[in-house]
């Protein structure tokens, strides 16, 4: 039954991403396009590989407000490093960004686990530390195009597999978290904190363990998302993702993940951060002023979070 | 309890002496009664904003969606003056939908029971996109002497801004709403246990309705006074400020899962970031680096009593705690090393 009920949620936002490519292409016969298809999974690749982090501390019943500041902190260091070691391996350059991304992580999962601080305060707190640490580090300077190796700035952009290496990127994590979600038991352990934290620690889950984990992998994801940044944008920048935190909550929240915890999967989360992408990427093709995007995006997690409280609610009440 | 909110507002206080002391030492145009006052139109509109988010907060909601009302409301009146409005009827359409936001905010959250935090963090983008909406990249000024006032003006020939009256007054009636009213106490009642609250009578969804109304209310009118301020609207006006405000409530010892917190620990709070924010601004600290000491202080102000009372627990030491706690912390350190090498080398390179 409830899976049966998981799967109508998601039912409802492709009913939605349907009805919108109906009417989009309507007004703009280049929105059903291969190549348009392709920039909006591009744009939306590292959104998808941030909100997949931050859905599993939501089913925590958490939330991670500094991603935005790790990416922008994982993109400046990774990018000074290149500065100074230009021949430096990408697969080391990816390793550095995830191992900083994963350290910043784990010291919000041990300041929320260990100092047993509310999530949305630390991690509002290390916003700020790690935002700061920005300005610190690069004394306000950018790293441009010019300075970043020939090899790393096509990192994203390649397409050796006919696909651009973002993409291939955003699906290996979606395959990844999905197996790890649904098959193996630390996945599972995470469903069972969310839902009900006390019932979970009697059934012998290290409760602390796994919300601690949930924030590594958060951090380890931002990393990976801030090295990916600066391939793709060719710079680092001070206020590089500021403001992107939001984003990563808006995606599983139209993606049906329950901000109260215990509830949501991987597919609801890329097909939030899809419908995302197509509002964004409609709103440019039929030429609406793009100062709406803000507010579109807004309205969007108004409706969404509406629609499934009067609509959702109802019909499972009834069905029940 | 009672006793226990006495010791943080104590504590509040010795921050503040001491963060004075040091910045006193530091520069000497810090104990200045002219900089001081000139400094504090920095932190009112702040301050303002932070009265309801109190009310809010208590309640063991959220409003995160504060700065985005500021900017709607802000933006409103500068559309409405380039129009050719009067700026007295613009200032009261603004306050007006500054109310309006506020209300649909709480209409969501108490009439159809979602989440605070994804309602107000959906109208946090939808207020601000409307801004953006309204004014686009135009920016309002030419605002009239007497509106200018509002933001830059000071009182009877001395250095105090007229806004710092607006605030205390306002602070003075939000502590005595809270402390000495019925409707006071339900909000803690709210806070500590919301189905309780409701069958012992206690208005429920009438009181969120209220708190939530009354917040954008008092955003529209902190985006008066920093419109007033800067003398021109831009749609980005104040974003950001939600954070401020936040921070601020919960430093004063307002707990973020409600019932606990008073008006009096939130002013000092509002005291002690604006005396650090200035004293580093005099010593030509970045904003953003100043930041880092603002989360610090913000995390710290609720780690360091559970650790107190953990210690107190006499814990044991053993292998799984080292381990737990151990490798971040090493990692932390590695990581702490990375940070000053590579920047080292790269600013030599740059």
């Amino acid at each position: 039954m409830a899976q049966a009920l998981v799967r109508f949620r998601e039912l409802g936002i492709v009913a939605f991403i349907l009805v919108l490519v109906a009417l989009v292409s309507l007004l703009s016969p280049a929105f059903l396009s291969l190549d348009n298809f392709r920039d909006i999974l591009l744009n939306i690749a590292i959104l998808v590989i941030v909100a997949l982090g931050q859905m599993l501390v939501i089913i925590t019943r958490g939330i991670d407000l500094s991603v935005g500041s790790v990416i922008g902190l994982s993109a400046m260091m990774v990018s000074f490093t290149l500065v100074v070691f230009p021949g430096l391996p990408l697969p080391l350059t990816l390793l550095l960004g995830v191992a900083l991304g994963a350290t910043l992580g784990a010291l919000n999962g041990l300041i929320i686990t260990a100092g047993n601080v509310p999530p949305i305060i630390a991690t509002l707190g290390t916003m700020s530390i790690y935002r700061g640490l920005i300005f610190l580090y690069s004394q306000g300077s950018w790293v441009n195009a010019f300075e970043m190796p020939e090899g790393f700035r096509q990192l994203a952009k390649a397409a050796p597999l006919g696909v651009p290496n973002l993409i291939l990127f955003a699906a290996a994590v979606v395959g990844l978290m999905a197996i790890f979600l649904t098959y193996t038991r630390r996945g599972r352990d995470i469903y069972a904190v969310g839902s009900n934290p006390d019932a979970a620690r009697f059934a012998g889950i290290r409760t602390q363990r796994v919300i601690f984990t949930v924030y590594v992998i958060s951090g380890l994801l931002a990393g990976l998302a801030g090295v990916l940044w600066a391939s793709r944008f060719e710079a680092a920048q001070t206020n590089t993702a500021l403001g992107f935190e939001l984003q990563t909550v808006a995606a599983p929240v139209v993606g049906g993940v329950n901000i109260f915890g215990g509830s949501g999967g991987v597919v609801g989360v890329v097909l939030g951060a899809f419908l995302l992408g197509i509002i964004q990427n409609a709103l440019t093709l039929v030429q609406i002023s793009p100062f709406w995007q803000l507010a579109a995006q807004g309205l969007l997690i108004l409706v969404a979070v509406v629609f499934d409280s009067v609509v959702l609610r109802r019909l499972r009440r009834g069905r029940t | 309890m009672a006793k226990r909110f006495l010791r943080w507002e104590w504590l509040l206080v010795a921050l503040i002496l001491a963060m004075t002391a040091v910045n006193t030492r530091l520069s000497p145009f810090f104990l200045d009664s002219t900089n001081l006052l000139r400094a504090s139109s920095d932190f009112l509109e702040i301050g303002i904003m932070v009265l309801p988010m109190v009310f809010i907060i208590i309640t063991g909601n959220i409003d995160l969606s504060v700065a985005s009302t500021l900017g709607i409301s802000a933006s409103l009146l500068g559309y409405l003056h380039n129009a050719g409005w009067n700026i007295w009827a613009a200032a009261g359409l603004a306050l007006l939908l500054g109310a309006l936001c506020g209300l649909l905010n709480g209409t969501l959250i108490a009439w159809l029971g979602l989440p605070s935090l994804v309602v107000t963090l959906g109208t946090f983008s939808f207020y601000r996109g409307l801004a953006y909406v309204l004014l686009g990249d135009q920016a309002a000024r030419g605002y009239p002497e007497q509106f200018t006032y509002l933001g830059q003006g000071r009182l009877f020939g001395t250095q105090t801004p007229v806004a710092l009256l607006i605030f205390g007054v306002l602070a003075l009636i939000f502590a005595l709403v809270l402390h000495r009213t019925r409707f006071g106490r339900y909000l803690y009642a709210i806070g500590n246990n919301e189905d309780a609250s409701h069958y012992s009578g206690v208005p429920v969804r009438r009181i969120k309705l209220m708190i939530y109304t009354l917040s954008g209310l008092v955003a529209a009118l902190a985006g008066l006074i920093l419109a007033a301020r800067f003398g021109s609207t831009r749609p980005d006006i104040g974003s950001g400020l939600e954070l401020t405000v936040i921070t601020v409530t919960v430093l004063g010892g307002v707990s973020i899962s409600g019932g606990k917190g008073s008006m009096v620990g939130a002013v000092l709070s509002l005291l002690l970031i604006g005396v650090t924010r200035f004293g580093m601004g005099l010593m030509n600290v970045q904003g953003q680096v100043q930041g880092v000491v603002i989360g610090l202080l913000l995390i710290l102000s609720i780690l360091l009593p559970n650790l107190g009372r953990w210690v107190a627990t006499r814990p044991t030491f053993d292998r799984n705690l080292l381990l737990r706690v151990g490798v971040p912390l090493l990692a932390a350190a590695l990581f702490g090393w990375f940070f000053f090498w590579s920047r080292g080398l790269a600013l030599a390179i740059k």
